[in-house]
């Protein structure tokens, strides 16, 4: 009867968890690999500007490069080292974008230098914003979004509920829940942070029923003084994704087109959260961030405090990768994005890496039948689309009439209906298609 | 070394897929569908299998010969003409000639589904469209029903089924009227307990209501079947038949006979819910539902035939589309339904 009685948002699915061989594992320290690649851009916006040359020596927690405006975030060093060369890099896109190779010093202790700390106690919000982006900081739960940027508001706009989203609802992926139980503290220092430079009333602390432990333990270290609670949510996919939270939390819808603050809620990821209460008391940048090492094709899968611009081949070495090892994934199985090369190196935003073997793979080689209109990606899609309409104009190449008549723009690319879709038609990778048809027709229009 | 001796596959995610294919769904459906054809077997014997055998070869044949023709490989592995074929063999009667039979079949593929681009493309449901293309060519042997529970029902074929191609039947064997056409004509009243275990005449699958429910139960317990179908036409039948019955006991039969005579449990459960030729939002099915129930009651009391359940699903099919066009989800985010063109 509990059940029942947990928040939740219509539709969705429930994809197997695959959560238990890594959510008791606790988070390790991973080795440096012998060289790290920190790509200028790992978050949605402009790149960083390089502070460093070739051949300069750099200390762990340094910056390396600076903010290019308000759209972008600085770099830090994520270890002590010799900067080797600034050139291409593979990057998860299939792009190759320019990137600082860091040779760590073998010998180092690699102590993290700290800069100019920012105190809850005196800082304005101002300042508070200035900082996060000095941090470096993105959205952490996959997005990637510049932090400071989600976090200002428009001039006359407030919010007044803040979400810490540790939902957590992708199948393999363990890190909200292994930093919700052993970083309640840094969690608890962010939603201040948080607190004070969004003017919410009040933060309410999201987790799915799947991490019951963690949503407890969250609860017993709630200060008096804290205005903010722990709600329990059912286990459903994509309750991670901020509108749905929103609704399921607060009973409102975001308008199509907007954003949570025009619901006049704001989320922010529980690891983004962690690391703004950890990095700013000491005025640090993020050069490491906690992901998942999981799948059928990993053999010692668990959780990893990781140093940013560690290489896959170098990961896949550690922890020791099966030799029927057949697709490499960032993020987990739903959304997350199949890497085309093992140089690729984990980014800001990466919150796991999940290797799958022949086995798994196969699963997914199915034959494509025609659309039977069974209606099962309209009770999956959580936003109300109708997928199958949509995949039938997307055949036929009508990419303004699913924008116009049917909302393609809404859609946020979850997945759900590919993958409860009887036909195996690839829906998301078609609407992924169209959409950026759309946008490409809008710029030409603005353009001319 | 891990990785760089292998390829690394490319594909965009879902990386993960929930099961669910079509060809499990349809081969679902022919399980679910399994009681009722052999209690046909049971009930009318060699004249049942002989029928439903002959049904199946004649869509399956057809199909078979629509994909060599359009050059397509065979479409056979997806089950779905197995459905259909067994669907329209179980709304035969049991003694109805072999050769029109596979004449139905040929039409029912060829004309309700081929003609229309195949699986996911048909408006009407293919075994539906079989049947009535012979309700019309053939009305009187399509009308014919020999009986059920004969004892030499597995030692003989009746001989009408041996009747030569463009021939009528004769038929020497039992024949008897149907509940509804008793109650129709003579106002002659079955059990309803005769009705739901299915001693009585009628077509071969048609007359146990409570294994056809048992196999939709099943179906809508695996997600395969949209339940508010069968759910909008039982419930519009029983309150339509509910209060003409209280009206006047006399001329309109009660609630109960309405919802297990006749071909309505085999329509309502199996035929309607063809996912293909019904609605896909929730309370689009509840709709086609009702529509379909409502005109099986208008056809049944005030209609010339006895029967009405297939000339109301096929209607119900012919507005399906239309009721997906009216009837779109509420995008999220949006105040409005909007229709979607």
């Amino acid at each position: 009867m509990k059940l029942l009685s947990l928040r939740t948002f219509r539709h969705g699915v429930h994809p197997p968890e695959s959560k238990d061989e890594t959510s008791g594992s606790p988070i390790r320290q991973f080795p440096f690999a012998p060289l790290l690649v920190l790509p200028l851009v790992q978050h949605l916006g402009k790149p960083s500007v390089p502070e460093v040359r070739e051949g300069e020596h750099v200390v762990r927690g340094q910056r390396i490069a600076r903010p290019d405006g308000f759209m972008s975030v600085s770099l830090h060093a994520s270890a002590s080292g010799v900067v080797r060369k600034i050139a291409l890099t593979p990057s998860i896109s299939g792009r190759m974008v320019p990137g600082i190779f860091l040779e760590p010093h073998p010998a180092s202790t690699q102590e993290a230098s700290q800069g100019t700390p920012c105190p809850l106690e005196t800082a304005t919000p101002e300042r508070i914003l200035a900082a996060i982006q000095d941090a470096g900081l993105v959205g952490l739960g996959g997005a990637a979004f510049p932090t400071h940027v989600k976090l200002s508001l428009p001039e006359g706009r407030s919010v007044d509920t803040l979400i810490i989203n540790g939902a957590e609802c992708e199948p393999y992926l363990t890190t909200d829940h292994r930093v919700m139980l052993e970083q309640r503290d840094d969690v608890l220092m962010g939603i201040r942070y948080l607190l004070a430079v969004s003017g919410a009333a009040r933060a309410i602390l999201a987790v799915e029923a799947n991490k019951g432990d963690a949503a407890a333990h969250l609860r017993d270290g709630l200060p008096d003084d804290l205005p903010a609670s722990v709600e329990l949510l059912r286990v459903k996919y994509p309750q991670g994704a901020e509108k749905l939270l929103i609704t399921a939390l607060l009973g409102r819808e975001v308008p199509s087109g907007k954003l949570p603050l025009d619901a006049h809620a704001l989320c922010v990821n529980v690891a983004t959260t962690a690391e703004i209460g950890r990095l700013l008391p000491l005025g640090r940048g993020i050069e490491e961030r906690v992901i998942t090492i999981s799948g059928p094709a990993v053999e010692r899968k668990g959780n990893y405090r990781i140093p940013i611009g560690t290489p896959l081949r170098f990961l896949l070495e550690q922890v020791g990768a099966r030799e029927d090892v057949n697709r490499v994934f960032l993020g987990g199985p739903m959304m997350g994005a199949a890497v085309p090369s093992l140089d690729i190196p984990i980014t800001k935003g990466t919150s796991g890496v999940v290797a799958f073997t022949d086995t798994e793979a196969e699963r997914t080689h199915r034959k494509v039948y025609p659309c039977i209109r069974c209606g099962y990606c309209l009770d999956a899609c959580p936003v109300f689309l109708n997928p199958s309409e949509l995949g039938i104009l997307a055949g036929k190449h009508e990419y303004s009439r699913m924008a116009e008549d049917f909302h393609l723009m809404d859609c946020f690319e979850c997945g759900s209906c590919s993958f409860v879709c009887p036909s195996h038609i690839p829906l998301v990778q078609e609407f992924r298609a169209a959409k950026a048809a759309v946008r490409k027709a809008a710029l030409a229009e603005r353009a001319s | 070394m891990t990785g760089p001796g292998r390829t690394l596959e490319i594909r965009t995610s879902p990386h993960i897929l929930s099961g669910y294919s079509v060809d499990s769904i349809m081969f679902n459906v022919v399980a679910a569908l399994l009681p009722t054809t052999l209690f046909a077997v049971y009930a009318f014997g060699l004249a049942a299998l002989a029928t439903l055998t002959t049904a199946v070869a004649s869509c399956l044949l057809t199909e078979q010969l629509a994909c060599r023709m359009s050059g397509r490989t065979s479409t056979l592995g997806d089950w779905s003409v197995a459905i259909t074929g067994l669907l329209y063999g179980l709304t035969l009667p049991p003694g109805l000639p072999l050769w029109m039979v596979a004449v139905g079949g040929f039409f029912g593929v060829g004309l309700g589904k081929a003609l229309f681009g195949g699986l996911g493309l048909n408006v009407f449901n293919p075994a539906l469209v079989g049947r009535a293309f012979l309700q019309a060519a053939f009305p009187v042997a399509m009308t014919t029903w020999t009986l059920g529970f004969t004892p030499d029902r597995f030692s003989a074929l009746p001989s009408s089924t041996l009747t030569p191609p463009f021939t009528q039947p004769l038929y020497d064997g039992l024949t008897g009227a149907t509940p509804l056409a008793l109650w129709k004509f003579e106002r002659q009243l079955t059990e309803v307990g005769d009705l739901a275990l299915g001693f009585v005449g009628g077509s071969a699958g048609e007359t146990s209501g409570l294994l056809i429910l048992l196999g939709g139960a099943y179906l809508v317990a695996r997600n395969m079947m949209n339940w508010r179908i069968p759910a909008g036409i039982f419930a519009v039948v029983a309150a339509a038949s509910g209060v003409l019955h209280a009206l006047d006991p006399q001329s309109y039969a009660s609630p109960l006979f309405m919802l297990f005579s006749g071909g309505l449990m085999l329509g309502a459960v199996f035929m309607a819910t063809d996912m293909v030729a019904s609605p896909m939002t929730s309370s689009g099915c509840l709709l086609y539902g009702a529509l379909i129930g409502g005109l099986v009651v208008v056809i049944r009391v005030w209609g010339g035939m006895s029967e009405g359940v297939m000339y109301a699903i096929l209607i119900g099919n012919g507005v399906s589309p239309h009721i997906d066009r009216w009837i779109q989800p509420r995008v999220y985010g949006t105040r409005s339904r909007e229709p979607g063109s």
